[in-house]
């Protein structure tokens, strides 16, 4: 196919060529046509999956000026900057004037003529865009595994790898026959969910940063989250740029710029002002920042992009559209099979609960779907408390959930971790760039925050800040950015699960209590046995059921309505305490939650009775938990009371027993036994 | 003209001796607006190659043909005859002319050896000649009168003589030679002559100064300058929004708005250079040209090679700052992230503005190549743009004085048509009242409250009497039940305001409230950094969980609320701050559950000096009624199922209402009628009578205030200059609303105005100063006892108490007894005194 490796392997080709014959007919628009070329052949079918990844393939085996794609997250947005859109040369062999064309590339050819009347300023925007944060790595290789982009070596990959020493690159001679036949097991319908099958795909991710940590160690390459690994690119955008907005995740295709010359000309640059102070107007900072060496911040000149609606490579990439429609009466058709499949497995997670485990899928299925002026609809915060206090449980857990979900991240809200990490972005006008923080996620990342981390101590200003920021994504589902002269607000759109011990101190829009039905003296051994993987294909089903489930649309029919607020008046009646506004709004987005759990797009009466049940469920946990723990509490006085009375040590022994009862997730046994012989004791 | 480097063989070169002068690299412009003048001069340029699409030059064009239309196109400048501007004896004897760095290389004015320049039909001379006509005309505007000006810069001039003229006087008395010239006034005077200064500022511009010295020295031949006066135009509409600019911007006088973000150290910038030759000693001075200086290769003395060396401490050099501005927060579409933008200060320019500060910037627009290294054959195709400042305009500032009309939104004949048709609806008070946050039900008297709260009253200055100002905002506060949606609220009307401030009284100190000293670590400058309640000024405060503030940090709301002020004595910093914030607050009661059977103190457990401050006191308590839950229930689930288009029918949508308000705080100030303070008094004087009867005080000042301001935003509402009786019956009842609400006294259901007051209500007060006399007897008629034991005490009084005296009363009548001074309280021991 000579015409795809043509737009693929020199889409400056293509692009030139256009310019060129647009030459002699003025307003004919190249640059729309080029464009829309470009994406013509992407729309050919598979084609996009030809295009090597900047994600899966390291860098320096992806030829230079080629065309690349890269699923990526906008972190920041540069200032726009003017380039020379078109420019007259001199061709050094000919030593004729030649009109150049300036776009998609970093650097002008030889000889150009700065007074040229010819010469044309155009306008671009830069992004500075990372992987997308808290990937988890079934995604990446999901994706990596469809990509049918056969990757040769480049042969023009060295000059990129200039500052490294010989060893390193003798190792490189040796691996560079690689890709190529490690890419061979990834093409066809290989399983990328298989824990350790994937070795070598493993080994070669690891290649591509090792070689660019070393380097990254004096260059922060300000990824959101801590640990995270990957190419961050420079992303020129030519045309179209207001659509793009920050924290949006993208899969961009374009051409692919590393030219050695760019880091020369930053040192240069960098060397020069500091003999002319007044004409560079850029700090070194801001310098390091805004050019840093291609070799390790490709650029990446853009042709097209397109938003992600999800990230999970089982699905249709383009999102649960109507041309999909065969897919989407599939899965729908599944969903409540596969929905007891997974309860069963949340309930085998969750120590047994089933009800936890009912919650937890409907906090994994939510999604802030709108916003009534400040009020975000569709979000379900959940608080699991009640989590053993075994240390490992937590961390499983998140490990369960990182494997169902495509991004998640997991944050122990350790003291030190409050009181010094960054969670909320902030600009540095130093560097003239946003600094990241863990808060700035992309839409439905899952973030799950450890507060059984968190001990007895004091909270600084940060830590405070920290919560604070904490709270409000909670609440608000949007975070406040820190240009430190005033605040902006970024809505976002984060699943948050809190497990905790007891209730969190951060709000939330729905408290479980996990009952535990497994005696503590086995729970070790019990927690041993949870991390059995399910079945690939199992897994899969998950994976693909909660990504669905979250992209449904739902409505609410007349008569159902009706029903609704005859239900909410009718409690009411009997109880006003019992319900109140809060509570109706919480049992309407249990209620379309679990509708979508069930693959329904619209609420039936069955449904709002199941949600209503459900809650009551919860509530009555609730409540007899709060009885428990009042007849603790009369306990402590009865026992204070009993102080200096000669049969002390039976109350306290007493209240031992109903503490026993009460963790062992019989909370109606221990109320009746603290109760009673609290009373016993009081009249001792 | 685009660049002086785009135009071969321009005057400048001319002027130049030397010949070796770079010809390719430096500081020059691209030539972007290639177009301009070029295309008129030389008819054999190729055929364009097709812009790109967001290369729209058509603009452009039309304003050659209007350029080149005027009446003497292209003169050739030795033909220059002595009407030419550029030919005037100069009567400036002697006054030097300083260098605009601000403009660029044109740093002189043009009247260096004019004969030099070859004769040449280019567009930048043709242009500066052309303005240089042009400008004669500034004469005129020299006459110019503007009696509708409002600006803060004319204070002190009288608006009906000529403007600039009295400008030039008073230049003449004070001795700054810089004349402001406002750019409207350019255009009402002359749109053709606009639009030459916004496209060619460069040449334009000197051109100016020309004029206003020649005019200047004739007017006032005695006075002396420093310098030659300089033109600084303002005001520039080109361009409002640093988002807007793009490549058509560069080379033209734009203005734009922004915050300053960074400001750099002073950098000296060589103006001349001076040489010196080793051999003989012989001097030179070589002027910088465009960024270089070109190092005169051979003494012209003694024709040594080589032999000339710079000499620092002998040439000029001028001062220069880089400063960083970024796009205001409001200019910005939502999801994005500011931009940033370099601006060149100059000369007198440098360390006018401080980080933080908000300004209008008008300059020169500059894109500029990255330096071109000899060694390497390719460049980065990149520009580095920034703007040569000409003329800064804090838009802050007065703030700090009065009312900000900086800010003034303008708007368009259609909104304010809108605006006015919504007025005119009888119910345009419901309306909006429904309109503000729709996703919260009902609480129609709560959230007329705020919505007046919105408007606020009118602005009083009674500082002649000694009074000071008088506060116009309205304070509220929101009491209730947790989980009614009070944060919500809250929230909503923080988004709403343009200028407000969100706060949780937790997380919040008396320092984040109100202002603190830094140091900052760069400048080691002290700086005052302002907090939640000054950043709200003429906003919004919006403090959440009010009551779980600290003491300490709510007695700094006491100066706030009412004197709308905020003193600051730290730090060797002196200063009152203006904090004209309204305050709306939420506060949960103590025991988390409104307790009905207690007053309204009792619940929130906060002093009464800062209740009384509130004019507006809210409970937002669950109405348990079917017809209301029937409702509810609609609303919410309503809020769940439609989708946005439906409801964005039923209500107003916040830009609309944002634009409502901040129409009616600008345009309207409505004054009392003579109806509507008699219906005020007799309002008054209804309160002070309820509670007489029983000995209580159910009004005091303070609420008769309260409804003048109330009465003051509900006219606002209608757009009315005056305030009529259905404004005071308005105002009446939502008082009398809140007031049944919150000031009802639970043990005899009387509305009692003292509880918000003086904290108690009238008849508790009586209660206690009874049990404070039986207490008193019980100790009398324990004959001689120094000290007694608390415990009996209390034991003594309850049994000779018929009523049932708790522990908390015993405690208070102690109290009451020991400000009498008749004893003393020490642990568990009382003792008498005297």
């Amino acid at each position: 196919m000579p015409s795809t490796d043509d737009w693929l392997n020199n889409p400056l080709g293509v692009v030139e060529g256009m310019f060129a014959a647009s030459q002699n007919t003025p307003n004919s628009g190249w640059a729309a046509k080029a464009v829309a070329f470009f994406k013509d052949r992407l729309k050919e079918k598979d084609a996009h999956t030809w295009v090597p990844s900047l994600n899966d393939v390291p860098l320096h085996y992806l030829k230079p000026n080629s065309l690349v794609k890269f699923r990526c997250f906008i972190q920041d947005m540069f200032d726009p900057e003017f380039y020379m859109g078109t420019y007259e040369a001199v061709d050094p062999s000919t030593k004729a004037k030649v009109l150049r064309c300036g776009k998609y590339k970093d650097v002008t050819e030889c000889g150009v003529d700065f007074n040229s009347r010819s010469t044309m300023t155009a306008e671009r925007h830069t992004f500075y865009c990372v992987p997308i944060p808290g990937e988890s790595p079934w995604v990446k290789e999901g994706y990596a595994g469809s990509s049918q982009a056969r990757v040769v070596p480049s042969t023009s990959y060295a000059p990129t790898r200039q500052k490294r020493s010989y060893e390193e690159d003798d190792d490189d001679m040796d691996t560079d026959t690689q890709p190529q036949k490690q890419r061979e097991p990834h093409t066809g319908p290989h399983s990328p969910t298989e824990p350790h099958g994937n070795g070598d795909c493993k080994r070669r991710e690891k290649e591509a940063p090792s070689s660019q940590a070393a380097s990254a160690s004096h260059l922060d390459l300000n990824f959101p989250l801590p640990g995270e690994k990957g190419p961050s690119c420079l992303l020129k955008v030519y045309e179209e740029w207001d659509g793009f907005k920050l924290n949006e995740a993208v899969e961009v295709f374009g051409i692919l710029s590393v030219s050695p010359a760019l880091s020369a000309l930053a040192d240069e640059d960098a060397s020069s002002s500091l003999l002319d102070p007044a004409g560079g107007m850029e700090t070194a900072e801001e310098q390091r920042v805004h050019s840093p060496p291609a070799s390790l911040v490709p650029r990446l000149h853009m042709l097209h992009a397109k938003p992600l609606p999800h990230n999970n490579p089982l699905l249709p990439a383009a999102g649960l559209e109507d041309n999909n429609s065969a897919f989407l009466s599939s899965t729908l058709r599944e969903m409540a099979a596969v929905r007891a499949e997974l309860l069963a497995y949340f309930t085998h997670v969750l120590l047994g609960d089933a009800l936890a485990a009912e919650y937890l899928i409907l906090h994994l299925v939510s999604n802030v779907y709108t916003r009534r002026d400040v009020l975000p609809l569709g979000k379900f915060t959940l608080n699991l408390s009640g989590c053993p206090a075994v240390a490992s449980f937590t961390e499983r857990f998140y490990q369960i959930i990182q494997q169902l979900v495509p991004s998640s991240y997991y944050l122990g809200m350790t003291l030190q971790n409050m009181n010094q990490m960054r969670l909320v972005p902030k600009k540095d006008y130093v560097a003239n760039r946003l600094l990241s923080g863990a808060l700035q996620l992309a839409t439905n990342t899952s973030l799950f925050l450890d507060e059984s981390q968190l001990e007895q101590g004091q909270l600084d200003t940060t830590g405070v800040r920290n919560v604070t920021a904490l709270g409000n994504l909670i609440s608000w589902q949007k975070v406040d950015y820190d240009f430190s002269y005033h605040q902006m607000e970024f809505p976002c759109n984060i699943n948050v699960l809190i497990a905790s011990e007891g209730r969190s101190l951060l709000p939330s829009d729905c408290q479980i209590h996990l009952q535990s039905q497994v005696a503590p003296p086995d729970l070790e051994a019990y927690l041993g046995g949870i991390q059995v993987h399910p079945q690939a294909s199992q897994l899969n089903k998950f994976r693909m059921y909660l990504s669905v489930a979250r992209q449904l649309d739902y409505s609410i029919a007349d008569e159902v309505t009706k029903s609704v607020e005859d239900d909410f008046v009718d409690m009411r009646k009997d109880d006003p305490q019992s319900i109140s506004a809060e509570d109706l709004h919480r049992m309407l987005v249990v209620a379309r939650l679990l509708s979508l759990s069930l693959g329904q797009t619209s609420l039936s009466r069955d449904s709002w009775l199941r949600a209503k049940h459900v809650e009551m469920l919860r509530r009555s946990r609730m409540e007899q938990n709060k009885i428990w723990l009042r007849a603790l509490l009369y306990l402590c006085h009865s026992k204070v009371d009993a102080l200096g009375e000669p049969r002390l040590g039976e109350a306290g022994h007493l209240d031992h027993g109903a503490l026993d009862l009460g963790k062992g997730g019989n909370h109606s046994a221990a109320v009746a036994v603290g109760g009673r012989r609290a009373e016993a004791a009081l009249h001792l | 003209m685009s660049s002086p480097l785009s135009t071969p063989g321009g005057r400048k070169r001319g002027r130049t001796t030397n010949p070796s002068t770079p010809s390719s690299e430096g500081p020059t412009s691209p030539p972007f607006q290639r177009r301009r003048g070029q295309d008129s001069s030389t008819g054999d340029l190729m055929p364009m190659p097709t812009s790109p699409p967001t290369d729209v030059l058509s603009p452009a064009a039309p304003l050659d043909n209007s350029l080149f239309s005027s009446p003497r196109p292209s003169v050739p400048p030795n033909e220059v005859d002595m009407s030419s501007p550029l030919m005037y004896g100069t009567p400036m004897r002697g006054t030097p002319a300083r260098q605009r760095p601000d403009l660029g290389s044109v740093s002189k004015a043009p009247q260096v050896d004019l004969q030099s320049e070859p004769p040449s039909a280019d567009g930048a001379v043709a242009s500066e000649a052309n303005a240089g006509q042009r400008h004669r005309k500034i004469f005129p505007l020299s006459l110019f009168i503007d009696p509708s000006s409002s600006e803060d810069e004319n204070t002190g001039l009288d608006l009906n003589e000529p403007l600039y003229m009295q400008k030039l006087e008073e230049i003449s008395v004070v001795g700054d030679p810089v004349l402001n010239v406002n750019c409207l006034h350019v255009q009402s005077f002359d749109a053709e002559l606009y639009r030459q200064l916004i496209c060619y500022p460069q040449e334009v511009i000197p051109t100016f100064d020309m004029a206003v010295n020649e005019l200047f020295f004739e007017r006032f031949p005695d006075s002396i300058l420093e310098y030659q006066i300089q033109v600084r135009p303002y005001n520039a509409l080109k361009t409002r929004n640093m988002r807007n600019l793009n490549p058509e911007d560069i080379d033209q006088l734009i203005t734009i708005s922004g915050m300053v973000i960074r400001t750099s150290q002073l950098i000296p910038e060589m103006q001349e250079a001076f040489f010196q030759c080793q051999v003989c000693a012989f001097s030179t001075r070589v002027e910088v040209d465009r960024g270089r200086i070109a190092e005169p290769a051979v003494c012209r003395h003694c024709n040594t090679t080589h032999s000339l060396a710079l000499v620092h401490n002998r040439s000029l050099f001028s001062d220069k700052q880089m400063i960083k501005i970024q796009e205001s927060p409001d200019d910005m579409p939502a999801g994005q992230t500011p931009h940033t933008t370099v601006v060149y200060a100059h000369n007198d320019l440098v360390d006018k503005v401080q980080p933080g500060d908000r300004i209008n910037i008008t300059g020169v627009y500059r894109a500029v190549p990255m330096r071109a290294n000899p060694r390497q054959s390719n460049v980065k195709s990149v520009y580095k743009t920034h703007i040569d400042v000409i003329h800064f305009r804090k838009t802050d500032e007065k703030r700090l004085h009065g009312l900000d009309d900086a800010e003034q939104k303008l708007f368009t004949e259609e909104r304010v048509q809108t605006l006015k048709e919504l007025a005119a609806k009888p119910d345009v008070y419901e309306r909006l009242a429904s309109a503000l946050a729709p996703s919260i039900y009902e609480h129609e008297d709560i959230k007329k409250g705020i919505l007046l709260q919105l408007f606020g009253g009118t602005r009083k200055d009674f500082s002649q009497t000694g009074r000071g100002n008088f506060r116009a905002d309205v304070n509220i506060l929101l009491c209730g039940d947790p989980g009614t949606s009070k944060s919500q609220l809250l929230q909503y009307v923080f988004n709403l305001v343009p200028r407000g401030q969100y706060t949780s009284g937790k997380g919040s100190s008396a320092v984040g409230l109100t202002a603190y000293v830094m140091k900052d670590p760069e400048t080691r400058q002290l700086v005052l950094q302002t907090g939640a309640l000054v950043l709200s000024d003429n906003g919004i405060c919006c403090i959440d969980e009010f009551d779980k503030m600290s003491d300490s940090t709510r007695s700094v709301l006491h100066e706030v609320m009412e004197q709308q002020t905020l003193s600051i004595a730290k730090a060797g910093i002196i200063c009152q701050l203006n904090a004209r914030t309204s305050v709306l607050a939420a506060a949960n009661p103590i025991e988390s559950q409104w307790n009905p059977k207690k007053t309204t103190i009792e619940n929130i457990q906060l002093p009464h000096t800062l209740l009384s401050r509130f004019d507006l006191i809210f409970l937002m308590l669950d109405p348990q009624d079917e017809a209301y839950d029937r409702r509810l229930a609609h609303h919410l689930v309503s809020l769940y199922y439609q989708s946005e288009e439906q409801l964005e029918e039923e209500f107003l949508d916040m830009a609309m209402l944002r634009d409502y308000i901040a129409y009616a705080r600008t345009y309207i100030n409505p004054k009392l009628s003579e109806e509507a303070s008699q219906a005020l008094i007799e309002a008054y004087v209804d309160m002070r009578k309820i509670g007489s009867g029983r000995g209580m005080v159910s009004a005091y000042p303070r609420q008769l205030e309260s409804l003048i301001r109330l009465a003051e935003a509900h006219s606002k509402v209608r757009f009315s200059e005056k305030v009529e009786t259905i404004d005071v019956e308005e105002a009446k009842r939502l008082h009398r609303e809140a007031l049944k609400q919150s000031a009802t006294d639970p043990r005899t259901g009387f509305v009692d105005i003292s509880i918000l007051t003086t904290g108690m209500s009238a008849t508790a007060r009586k209660r206690r100063e009874e049990v404070a006399q039986a207490l008193k007897k019980v100790i009398q008629a324990k004959g001689k006892t120094p000290a007694m034991k608390y415990h009996t005490l209390l034991e003594d009084l309850r049994r000779q108490s018929e009523t049932a005296i708790t522990k908390e009363m015993f405690d208070e009548a102690l109290r009451a007894l020991s400000d009498e001074d008749y004893l003393t309280v020490t642990g568990k021991t009382v003792r008498l005194l005297a």
